[in-house]
């Protein structure tokens, strides 16, 4: 089902490891640029090192599961995307717009901070535990940054947020204060703030790891009606069943390198990696 | 105790609740301005701003107020001829202006720390949140760390507050006639010193608890959040799913 919506699903399958190649060795990155392209990602914090070259390509319309143990990489990846993290080297693209980064006593910053917010503001990003801005209402943390990054008109963006939040199923609770929800509701808020920002590309860190079983689901179901939208997706998961039935790619990190990498039919039906059999295994 | 005698001096101290405020109010104003610029600099890991506001917040946090005052409106008076020179005598002749200028370097050194307090607590994930959404620099500052700051710092400030209100009494000393000035100069007139001393505390008190109640109306103007909800709602969870 989610193939059908997601038009690039069958290219997948017929070359697996486009992700791995080149940006521009592909036939496809030709035709239509990448919604995100990872070359050869490096990360070490302090002496160890987190990411070992690691590259990534997602068009239009693709959701990716990201999988791997705790320590594989998998969050300082998504997190390298915008910049959360600077990576030590590698290059990050957004719709083909490369981020520019420079060398400093530091270590690597970006060169350009302006550039940074304006990618930040089309790539919007759903953390673990949330991170609703604990003094504004529900509506005020959706409208938040449309109206004050993206200068939109606020009656606009209020109209519009209580659209995407009837959408996520909490728009009786748009004037409380995130203290006064679930977490399941939480990061629904969570989800409406990320929409509301109109992204080209949606991260999320792990969604589900905070949360309760019984309000795991609440959550699957929001993010599997926005795969289904055909809206384009980064996963950090530890969910099986979403990574199978929705992403259209599944990638599986261990140690900072990807191990496996393909259509879930395909990773989940043989999987290559004898750590990723092990992985499946231990994830029931 | 002579209840008509302490309802008169009641009504002569009165007249000096003005300047006490004013003296109060400016020297809190300013120096919350200076304290944010302290706190800033001991947040900005450079280390000579961080360094300066260290040294700063150190002496002026550990020398009295009065030899504070003191040495502004004494000591500065021997350098008269510099002070004129760069125009600034007009400023350090006057005592209101040297006992503000003590009062705001007094409170700011304290008030930094309690803002630095406030900054330092604002959870990092909230920050991240805004940094991802493409918030950085001012527009951060503004619409994310700084609320959330003022939450946290503020009770701590109301004390502060508190406690300028009360350390303007130390202004009397240098000629200022607010409550514990005029209250002075009436003790040399009666001798009188219990029932005028009475009366001046009692101001303060009440003076004090004005004070006290509209901080905590502002904080639970500002903290609808910690709160329970005004009404709990009926479950439409259930419709929902």
């Amino acid at each position: 089902m989610s193939e059908a919506a997601i038009p690039s699903a069958a290219m997948s399958q017929v070359a697996p490891n486009a992700a791995l190649s080149r940006t521009g060795a592909h036939p496809v990155s030709t035709a239509t640029t990448p919604a995100v392209s990872v070359h050869n990602l490096r990360k070490s914090f302090g002496p160890l090192e987190v990411l070992k070259g690691v590259s990534l390509e997602a068009r239009e319309g693709d959701v990716i599961s990201i999988l791997g143990a705790s320590g594989s990489g998998k969050s300082t990846m998504l997190r390298c995307i915008n910049m959360l993290e600077v990576p030590d080297s590698g290059e990050v693209k957004i719709g083909g717009e490369a981020i520019r980064l420079k060398q400093t006593r530091r270590g690597m910053e970006p060169a350009d901070q302006s550039q940074v917010d304006r990618i930040r503001s089309r790539v919007a990003m759903v953390f673990q535990s949330f991170n609703l801005w604990s003094h504004m209402t529900i509506l005020e943390n959706v409208i938040e940054a449309p109206v004050h990054v993206q200068k939109r008109p606020k009656a606009e963006c209020v109209a519009e947020a209580e659209a995407l939040l009837e959408k996520v199923g909490i728009v009786d609770k748009r004037n409380q204060y995130p203290s006064h929800l679930s977490g399941g509701q939480q990061q629904r808020a969570a989800i409406a703030r990320a929409l509301a920002m109109r992204p080209q590309v949606m991260l999320f860190d792990e969604p589900t790891s905070a949360l309760d079983p019984e309000l795991v689901g609440e959550v699957l179901r929001v993010m599997r009606s926005l795969a289904e939208e055909g809206r384009t997706m980064l996963v950090v998961t530890h969910e099986m069943g979403f990574a199978r039935d929705v992403s259209n790619r599944v990638m599986f990190l261990h140690k900072g390198v990807v191990e496996e990498e393909g259509a879930p039919a395909e990773v989940f039906g043989a999987p290559k990696s004898e750590r990723f059999k092990q992985f499946i295994s231990s994830h029931r | 105790m002579d209840l008509a005698f302490m309802w008169s001096t009641f009504l002569q101290l009165l007249s000096g609740v003005p300047l006490t405020l004013n003296l109060s109010f400016t020297s809190v104003a300013f120096g919350a301005v200076f304290a944010m610029i302290l706190a800033l600099m001991r947040m900005s890991g450079v280390r000579v701003p961080d360094v300066i506001a260290r040294g700063y917040v150190f002496v002026f946090r550990g020398t009295p107020l009065l030899v504070q005052i003191f040495l502004i409106y004494y000591g500065l008076g021997q350098f008269r001829p510099t002070l004129q020179e760069w125009g600034l005598w007009g400023f350090f002749r006057e005592p209101y202006w040297c006992a503000v200028l003590a009062l705001t370097l007094n409170t700011a050194a304290y008030a930094s720390e309690i803002i630095r307090g406030g900054l330092q607590a604002v959870p990092h994930q909230q920050v991240e949140a805004a940094r991802a959404c493409g918030m950085s620099g001012f527009l951060l500052f503004r619409r994310i760390v700084f609320p959330i700051a003022v939450r946290q710092a503020l009770p701590a400030y109301g004390s502060e507050i508190i406690l300028m209100v009360k350390a303007t009494s130390l202004a009397s000393i240098i000629t200022m006639m607010e409550v514990t000035g005029l209250a002075a100069k009436l003790i040399s007139q009666t001798f009188r010193a219990i029932e005028i001393f009475v009366v001046a505390g009692a101001i303060y008190l009440i003076l004090n608890f004005v004070i006290t109640r509209i901080i905590m109306a502002i904080e639970w103007w500002l903290s609808p959040h910690l709160r329970r909800p005004p009404s709990v709602e009926p479950k439409l969870e259930a419709a929902h799913v």
